[in-house]
């Protein structure tokens, strides 16, 4: 058995799947698949990922062949559950659009939401994306929507339909860890369906903390395509998630500002 | 060429001329694309992929050809 093998066994022992939609996960970790220097990079670093739902963009066909092909040349849609996104869209209009498209691939009726209101943070538009995630529900998508820590919307969002609520860590591709851990813990505490955060972490540490808060799952893309060793950081990352994952449902010790001994204070010599 | 053989279409925002006659699956082809890898807009309206062979490709169309690539 690998070491992998192993720790998603072990996962698998110690925890339930993640079940989002009516669809079950053992990997709690949801994988990008942009911006990585090569294709095989990409796949390689998902693999050793163990993630078994990634997320894809759908573009337009560059017919001069100038930029890489599709990405379903790469990576098969048998060995992955496609998670297909809305990236870049800016209006409530054109991600409807984009998620049309995306589910005439004939894959699944699946997409993960995004319509963006800021060119700077890339903070999402929270009110386009309630439109939009209503009109999708109501035409049979299962929309997994990216919002940022604000619980109102959050609720909303799940009144809405969505099977999954993605509230972000901190800005898209910032790295920048959890910025508001209590407000994750508390869209985590009100909600029924699954709270996966989705944007921010930088490094195993982050995604760990994340998982301490009691989410259900992380996902990521630039903290692995950017990583100087994209696979070895999808291996710190799988294990990161595995182990934020049970320390939340080991339940952590009380934290104090003074030391207690762990060993016996009684039967020391005189 | 005869140009009454002919048609300017719009593929991906950008004008063409392809030859006349063509299905929407025909022309998919003719631009080394694979059927079932490509989703099709034509004049606004999503494609069925069972119907790109009986769909004709008529001058002055707007056509976005998508497909996945990378992304987070």
């Amino acid at each position: 058995m690998t070491e992998e093998a192993g720790l998603l066994d072990e996962a698998r022992a110690l925890d339930l799947p993640l079940v989002i939609g009516g669809h079950s996960f053992t990997s709690r970790l949801i994988v990008g698949t942009g911006k990585y220097t090569t294709n095989q990079i990409m796949v390689d670093a998902i693999r050793a990922s163990g993630a078994e739902m990634v997320t894809v963009a759908v573009r337009r066909v560059d017919l001069d062949r100038s930029q890489e092909e599709g990405i379903l040349h790469h990576l098969s849609p048998e060995e992955f559950f496609l998670l297909a996104n809305t990236a870049g869209c800016y209006t409530a209009e054109d991600a409807i659009r984009y998620a049309r498209l995306a589910r005439a691939a004939g894959f699944n009726e699946w997409v993960k939401l995004e319509v963006i209101g800021d060119q700077t943070t890339l903070l999402p538009d929270v009110a386009a994306t309630l439109v939009a995630a209503k009109a999708l529900t109501e035409e049979g998508f299962k929309v997994m929507a990216y919002t940022n820590d604000d619980l109102i919307t959050a609720l909303r969002l799940e009144d809405a339909g969505c099977v999954a609520v993605m509230p972000l860590a901190s800005p898209i591709g910032s790295g920048l860890g959890v910025v508001n851990p209590y407000f994750i813990r508390e869209i985590k505490r009100r909600l029924q369906v699954p709270v996966i955060v989705d944007a921010g972490v930088g490094t195993a540490s982050d995604a760990c903390v994340t998982m301490e808060q009691g989410v259900d799952g992380v996902l990521m893309n630039t903290a692995l395509a950017a990583a100087d060793d994209p696979v070895r950081m999808s291996h710190a990352m799988k294990h990161a998630i595995v182990a934020g994952r049970l320390a939340y449902l080991a339940g952590r010790m009380p934290s104090r500002e003074i030391a207690v001994p762990s060993s016996p204070v009684r039967g020391m010599l005189d | 060429m005869n140009e009454a053989t002919r048609v300017q279409v719009r593929i991906n925002g950008k004008d063409r001329d392809v030859d006349a006659g063509h299905s929407v699956r025909s022309l998919i082809e003719s631009l080394e694309l694979h059927p079932s890898l490509v989703v099709v807009e034509l004049n606004m309206e999503i494609l069925a992929r069972d119907s790109y062979g009986e769909t004709p490709i008529q001058a002055g169309d707007s056509i976005e050809l998508v497909h996945f690539v990378g992304g987070g």
